[in-house]
């Protein structure tokens, strides 16, 4: 079996009905690629065949002969998405994060909002509820940073129940003290 | 210096996650990354029937591989149970079967694929399982809360509102399913693992074994989520791991796939919750009868507590002065419920909330009106009697929310149209429940470094962003910057035990303990730096305990008291539209203000709120655990349907801040609380574009069947 893997060629004596996500974690020993569900609903396992985006626990090996497989430890190019899942809270837990890196890669660089989920709807994410990733994914193509500020509750100094109270104390009153 | 430095710290700002640079280039080492010496993998084999008695378990027919390792019940050197709240779990099931997926027999093998072909067959004598929680004879546990006379207040009230409401159970789907290795060394057991609680691993772990504390040694792995699925479960599959490791004397990998995963660890509890409240012809609150029922599954694990903080919840953010609630969590013969974020507090508040808007309707008053009249002020008590701090901001998020979102104008505007708006008001106590914290009495220590200090806690960053959050708190306490904090990994052979990482309670409570630990540390250096005070003194470790606030009482007998230190508040707005044909909802927008006290990192605490909401939402609409006798019939992401980017709105979220005098920086709790406000909101946005439903998920089927109004 020969493909070229993160851009260097690789020979391997496998079977060629193993799942590749198996042949990249335990015989090329590249376990960035992750399992999440082994059926290709979950997209941790994405990886590059030929530059698009495959679930790789539902690829044969064999069917790599002769490609380039890109995993995440191999994925050039895209230093600033990689820093904005880190900034912009696009990786939390990071189980699903070298999939999503990988399949949001490949969206061409002016993907409107609505392209960007269309391209991502392989991946799940079960802790930033793709928020996150929205963001990271805008704020690598040049995006405005949109972190959050959080504001005094100042008004939680609420009103007293008007019946334990004494009337000279209305809101009103108080107001004017 | 008159003025404080000026230097800025870093609490208050969105630094990148510590963690964050492994995390995305694929360095990050998960459980199933790892690799040891002659590991073998582990298999467990379970019970096929939801009740009955295990006659025998056969292995075969045809050889075995070579090297085959069998662990059954007589191999437990310890006690055969899972040490939790009660002894009532066994590691490996003999004698009587409770559930189905009961583990019964453990194999392990080097090579995965024929330890998989092995055959099995596990034979029993089948008896009557029970799946309805209204129907069990056996009560977990029963608590009842009283505050005044509430029958009395209920006959005398103008206007009474009944309602039942339900909640489905739910699956964690953390995307890293539960994983373990055990590697036998130093005459016990190290197991490396991805787990939430590495102490709650580690205390069963010695009980199961009969090893003592020092042999047993818990390292919690990078965790692919945890959402309170890995609280409690870990102790089982790690038990396994350590039996078949043991008897090896080799590493042992168990790693469960997801079908396995789906179909044998804990949910969320289902609940039916049944309310009656009275209320003055003006919409004053008079009395609520709350009976909650929650279905515990197998086995009590931790249902006692998800039904404590469900029943301290069960009255919402609001004041009444006549409460009875009656709780109980029972036994059926399902895989037990465990631990899963808002640990009960989501399933009453989901009745509570959408009972308020049944009442609304009932009493001629604007929803919000109404909750603007009985919500929690600062100074109100709540049904135990706790009286409610300062930092009480039920109004200011609610007010913030209607306003963001346009909710007035909208709710008009779009009746009839097949659109929908409604919103939810809420609360989570931070912390463990009553005197909790007390007994778990944490502990947390820095120890001063070269470059500055590292952290030592039991804590656990499972993607929530721990981490990051308490180098925050002790660099900026220090005036030190972020870069000389370091975080050890959570080795209990290393960190002291700082309680479990759940609860809402990492950031508030274990931030506020190392904070003293960061203040003594402070003092001890004076004005040497930490170089210098290593060369003069030698080593430093600086550990502080948890110490309860003085003004802080709880009685556990009678349920009295202050249930928790503090609470966080929340009101969420959901939109969302109704398919006219198949009846499909699609959320469009969710608007979440929530009062959190501080928030120590605010891009991590938005992820909290969002990622919770979506989850949320997944709970309201989507997420059906689909039980046939006693097994879980849609055991794979192919059909247990959690969101999508296709299924996610546009989140709109506020953080309010309203300080906690006990918490660090005046932060409380913000990981449960998102939890507890989108399916209500779901269900009155449903109501108000015209569909009564009073159970969750509302899928389309049960719209379908559900009366249009």
């Amino acid at each position: 079996m020969r493909f070229t893997l993160n851009g260097k060629p690789v020979e391997l004596k496998v079977a060629p009905m193993r799942r590749l996500l198996d042949v990249l974690r335990e015989d090329c020993g590249l376990t960035g690629t992750k399992e999440g569900c082994g059926e290709g609903e979950c997209g941790a396992c994405t990886v590059l065949l030929d530059g698009a985006p495959v679930n790789s626990c539902l690829v044969p090996v064999a069917q790599a002969e002769g490609t380039k497989v890109t995993t995440i430890e191999g994925l050039r190019g895209h230093t600033k998405l990689q820093q904005a899942f880190v900034t912009e809270g696009g990786a939390q837990c990071g189980i699903c994060t070298p999939g999503f890196l990988l399949a949001a890669s490949t969206l061409p660089r002016a993907a409107s909002l609505e392209a960007v989920k269309q391209g991502l709807a392989g991946n799940l994410c079960r802790c930033t509820g793709y928020a996150g990733i929205y963001r990271s994914v805008a704020v690598a193509r040049g995006g405005a940073r949109a972190a959050p500020k959080p504001k005094p509750a100042a008004r939680a100094k609420a009103t007293p129940r008007a019946k334990t109270k004494p009337k000279a104390r209305s809101a009103a009153a108080r107001r004017s003290r | 210096m008159g003025k404080a430095s000026t230097r800025a710290g870093s609490v208050g700002r969105s630094v990148p996650r510590l963690e964050g640079a492994a995390k995305v280039d694929g360095r990050a080492r998960y459980v199933d990354d790892l690799s040891f010496p002659g590991m073998l993998h582990g298999r467990t084999i379970r019970a096929p029937h939801a009740c009955g008695r295990l006659r025998s378990v056969r292995l075969g027919p045809g050889g075995l591989p070579l090297g085959l390792v069998v662990v059954g019940p007589r191999d437990i050197p310890g006690d055969n149970v899972i040490a939790v709240i009660e002894d009532d779990q066994p590691a490996l099931a003999w004698g009587e079967i409770r559930h189905a997926e009961e583990p019964v027999l453990l194999l392990a093998h080097a090579d995965r694929e024929a330890l998989f072909a092995v055959p099995a067959e596990v034979e029993m004598i089948p008896g009557a399982p029970v799946f309805d929680p209204l129907a069990s004879p056996r009560v977990f546990k029963h608590i009842r809360i009283a505050r005044g006379d509430a029958g009395a207040a209920l006959r005398k009230a103008p206007v009474v509102v009944e309602g039942e409401y339900r909640t489905g159970a739910q699956e964690h789907v953390y995307i890293e399913p539960n994983g373990v290795i055990a590697v036998p060394e130093n005459g016990g057991i190290t197991v490396h693992g991805s787990l939430q609680c590495p102490h709650y691993v580690h205390k069963a772990l010695c009980r199961l074994l009969k090893l003592p504390a020092d042999k047993v040694r818990v390292v919690q792995t990078e965790t692919g989520g945890g959402f309170g699925g890995k609280e409690d479960y870990p102790s089982v599959i790690a038990g396994h791991a350590a039996l078949l490791a043991l008897k090896a004397r080799r590493p042992v990998k168990i790693v469960y796939d997801r079908a396995e995963d789906m179909r044998a660890t804990t949910k969320r509890h289902p609940s039916i919750v049944r309310l009656r409240t009275g209320f003055s012809r003006d919409g004053a609150l008079l009395a609520i009868e709350a009976e909650v029922v929650m279905d515990g599954g197998a086995y009590v694990t931790l249902s006692p507590v998800v039904l404590s903080r469900g029943v301290l919840h069960a009255t919402g953010p609001y004041r009444c002065p006549a409460v009875a609630i009656d709780g109980r969590v029972v036994m059926t013969n399902t895989p037990p419920n465990g631990a899963f974020r808002g640990f009960g507090a989501p399933q009453t508040q989901f009745a509570i909330e959408a009972h308020m808007d049944r009442c609304a309707e009932q009493l001629g008053i604007d929803p919000v009106k109404l909750r603007e009249k009985n919500a929690f002020r600062p100074g109100d008590v709540t049904a135990t009697g706790q009286k409610l701090p300062k930092d009480t901001s039920a109004l200011p998020v609610l007010r913030e929310a209607v306003r963001r979102s346009d909710f007035h104008r909208k709710r008009k505007a779009w009746a009839g149209t097949g659109k929908g708006i409604g919103l939810a008001l809420f609360f989570h106590g931070s912390g463990f429940t009553g005197a909790g914290e007390v007994r778990l009495a944490s502990r947390a220590s820095l120890e001063l470094t070269a470059k500055g200090a590292r952290i030592l806690v039991g804590s656990t960053e499972i993607g929530q962003g721990t981490r990051t959050m308490l180098a925050q708190i002790v660099a900026d306490t220090l005036r030190w910057p972020l870069s000389a904090i370091e975080v050890a990994p959570a080795d209990t052979g290393l960190v002291p035990d700082s309680g479990p990482t759940v609860a809402s309670r990492t950031c508030m409570i274990v931030g506020a303990i190392l904070q003293r630990a960061a203040r003594e540390l402070k003092h001890k250096l004076g004005r040497l730096t930490p170089t210098q005070y290593l060369a003069r003194h030698g080593a430093l470790v600086v550990t502080k305990q948890y110490e309860k606030p003085a003004e802080i009482h709880w009685d556990e007998e009678r349920y009295k008291g202050d249930a928790y230190g503090t609470y966080a508040w929340g009101c969420d707005v959901v939109e969302l539209e109704v398919d006219p044909v198949t009846r499909e909802v699609r959320p469009l927008k969710l608007t979440a203000v929530q009062e959190i006290g501080k928030a120590i990192h605010p891009g991590h605490s938005r992820g909290q709120i969002e990622g919770g909401s979506a989850q949320g939402l997944g709970w309201a609409l989507s997420e059906e655990v689909v039980m046939r006798d006693g097994k879980m019939a849609n055991a794979q992401l192919t059909n247990y349907m959690m969101p999508t980017t296709k299924d996610t709105p546009e989140f709109d979220v506020a953080i309010l801040e309203q300080a906690y005098r006990h918490g660090p920086f005046g932060a409380k709790g913000v990981g449960e609380l998102p939890m507890d406000g989108p399916a209500p909101a779901v269900v009155n946005a449903l109501r108000h574009a015209g569909f009564d439903v009073r159970e969750v998920p509302a899928t389309p089927e049960r719209l379908l069947k559900c009366a249009s109004r």
